[in-house]
């Protein structure tokens, strides 16, 4: 069969199974978008910023587990596109990035638009290629997904020259599609130790990170938890991983972790952690982190066990895997002694959650947003205060129900990622927590999402600053206040409605809940605004640097 | 090369890392060296197996951190073995008289 590399793409795409690509067209990226246009199975979302593009991919791929592609020209759309790729790196998000660039005769020569797309996606993608024959693609199109999807999932990006898009080739037979690698086997020696660790524990705790999503392992992680009477405490990347209302849920540690979650942890003799990675952000101080406990750490990344503790017990693996052969091998055992003390550590030392009766404020808006959805809903954020009083007070049931930039912490993460979601799973209705600081950092996807038509609904808690910034100034800088907070009020519903998206404003509203209500069920994007006073903090705050069990209120 | 590490004396270790030879390869594998603020003393590179390999030899401190920025290496694509030599391969004093 004879076709152009572009058309060849567009084949080897279909076959892998893709039927939405985000992107922006420009200049060296036209043969691929003519070739695009012709095809009957993959539909383009047109995306009003390369980064939009980005977390639309990454929101698809997010609630699916599975690779999702974005496209942009070369230049600043290859560099527009870096925020959303190094974010989706951080949190392990399985990405095929697809750019074009000037024709090869060109690279190297300052060419218009032209930019090292290559060297500057290396510290930020699993792997990349700058394509150099149209014969190539044959296998680096199937490869780009495999290592996507393998292992720790992460971004690839392909950088095609104009000239291999448009030269012909010959294909008699397409390669097969790339498929995710084996896990490596487990070890059973040391599973076995790791099971007599659990077995002679009196005070264990299980670590939860984005890996157990990842791996798919909530349910088998809940199950090794209540044969094994072990309490669970989750990463900002784990939410949703347990039940935050199961019995043996310790809810999120960390910075903005409850005092007790924090505190059971200190008293912690056996550290099962699975998926996750020691982040400065969940363990504050690393050698204050859990003093007493040993360490058995289980990751499909061999780079992450020893990288921060070293563990008593490593196991590279898949976590699903690992956790149905630590269930076969782990004494049933109610621990009463020890749940009963975690009991009474949340009794001590529960999260408060400030003016939570009333829908206008920060935690009630939260609790309000809840009290209309069910566990099939999505909840995505931006990043910063609303973030966290997310993170802390959605009652999350639920793995890929709760989507957040979590390792890069992207303000503007949410509208796009929140689009991306709801193109991917229409069925679900996606609320989109924003910040006015972080909304306004990809407010033009707006467009996008009325365009699309998308189940999303963006609530915005409105305090007219950078309420994280805000607060760390108040609290650690002698209250300067400094480029933290913005003079004027922006009029978002004004904004909204050009862009043709419904508004709904707590503010005004007589009855917020029922205002809440109808936006909920409202059809296609909408935003609701609500203010929030400016001085309400993310508490309890571990400083940064400090010990977890340092916290400051809650 | 790099960011200059404190006055200790570490015993130095040669890593020698089989990549697939193509242009890129040098850039993956020196700047994740560079990125995760590990030392890079000493830099050798050749293709091998009529081009379709390079041989690259690097002289790292062997300190702490060492074990860990090899499971870093052997993450990349492009590497398809990383083996840690010592006086077995004395490469780079075979070549100290030529940078006299």
């Amino acid at each position: 069969m004879h076709s152009s590399g572009a058309q060849l793409i567009v084949r080897l795409l279909e076959q892998q199974g893709i039927r939405l690509v985000s992107g922006i067209p420009g200049g060296p990226a036209l043969p691929l978008y003519d070739a695009l246009a012709q095809s009957t199975q993959i539909r383009h979302v047109l995306a009003r910023h390369e980064q939009g593009a980005g977390f639309i991919a990454q929101g698809m791929a997010r609630v699916s587990g599975h690779a999702a592609v974005c496209l942009a020209s070369s230049g600043p759309g290859a560099t527009n596109l870096v925020t959303a790729i190094a974010d989706a790196k951080l949190d392990s998000i399985p990405l095929v990035c697809i750019t074009a660039q000037v024709p090869s005769a060109m690279i190297g020569t300052d060419a218009f638009q032209e930019v090292d797309t290559y060297g500057i996606s290396i510290p930020i993608t699993k792997h990349n290629w700058l394509v150099r024959d149209v014969r190539d693609l044959l296998t680096i199109i199937p490869e780009a997904f495999r290592i996507a999807e393998s292992g720790r999932p992460g971004p690839v990006w392909i950088d095609i020259p104009k000239d291999v898009l448009t030269a012909s080739i010959d294909v008699a037979v397409l390669p097969l599609p790339g498929l995710r690698r084996a896990a490596p086997e487990l070890n059973l020696d040391l599973l076995r130790r790791a099971a007599e660790l659990i077995n002679a524990a009196k005070t264990p705790v299980l670590y939860l990170g984005g890996g157990v999503i990842a791996a798919n392992a909530g349910a088998a992680v809940t199950a090794l938890a209540e044969q094994a009477g072990l309490p669970a405490t989750m990463t900002l990347m784990a939410l949703g991983a347990m039940p935050v209302d199961h019995p043996l849920s310790l809810g999120m540690l960390g910075m903005h972790g409850a005092r007790y979650t924090n505190y059971a942890l200190e008293e912690a003799d056996l550290l099962v952690v699975l998926g996750a990675r020691f982040d400065d952000r969940a363990i504050g101080n690393a050698d204050k982190f859990c003093p007493k406990a040993a360490i058995i750490h289980i990751d499909i990344d061999m780079a992450e066990l020893g990288k921060i503790r070293r563990p008593d017990v490593a196991i590279q693996g898949d976590v699903a895997a690992a956790v149905e052969q630590l269930r076969s091998r782990v004494q049933a055992n109610p621990r009463a002694q020890w749940c009963a003390r975690v009991a009474e550590l949340k009794r001590q030392h529960p999260l408060a959650l400030p003016h939570v009766e009333d829908p206008c404020s920060h935690y009630g808006l939260v609790h309000a947003v809840a009290a209309e959805l069910d566990d099939e809903a999505v909840i995505v954020t931006d990043v910063g205060q609303h973030q966290m009083w997310v993170a802390q007070a959605y009652p999350f049931r639920r793995s890929r129900q709760w989507l957040t930039s979590g390792g890069l912490g992207t303000m503007g993460f949410g509208l796009p990622a929140s689009i991306g979601a709801s193109l991917a799973q229409p069925e679900r209705t996606v609320v989109c927590f924003s910040g006015d600081g972080s909304l306004k950092m990809n407010i033009q996807e707006m467009d996008t999402a009325v365009e699309e038509g998308v189940n999303v609904k963006v609530i915005v808690m409105d305090n007219q600053s950078l309420g994280l910034v805000h607060q760390q100034q108040d609290m650690f800088y002698g209250k300067r206040i400094f480029a933290a907070d913005y003079k004027r009020h922006t009029n978002f519903q004004k904004i909204a409605e050009g862009f043709g998206m419904q508004v709904f404003d707590l503010d005004a509203s007589p009855d917020p809940r029922a205002t809440l209500r109808s936006a909920l069920k409202a059809k296609g994007p909408c935003l609701v605004h609500c203010s929030i006073d400016v001085q309400q903090k993310v508490f309890p705050m571990v400083p940064p640097g400090a010990a977890n069990t340092e916290m400051i209120g809650g | 090369m790099g960011i200059p590490h404190e006055e200790q004396v570490f015993e130095k270790v040669v890593l020698e890392l089989s990549v697939h030879n193509h242009p890129g390869v040098m850039s993956h594998v020196c700047g994740l060296f560079a990125r995760r603020a590990f030392n890079v003393e000493g830099i050798l590179c050749m293709p091998v197996d009529a081009g379709h390999e390079s041989r690259i030899w690097l002289l790292v401190r062997n300190d702490a951190r060492l074990a860990q920025m090899i499971s870093q290496v052997e993450k990349l694509e492009d590497v398809i073995g990383v083996a840690q030599r010592g006086a077995d391969r004395r490469v780079f004093e075979q070549l100290e008289a030529f940078f006299q």
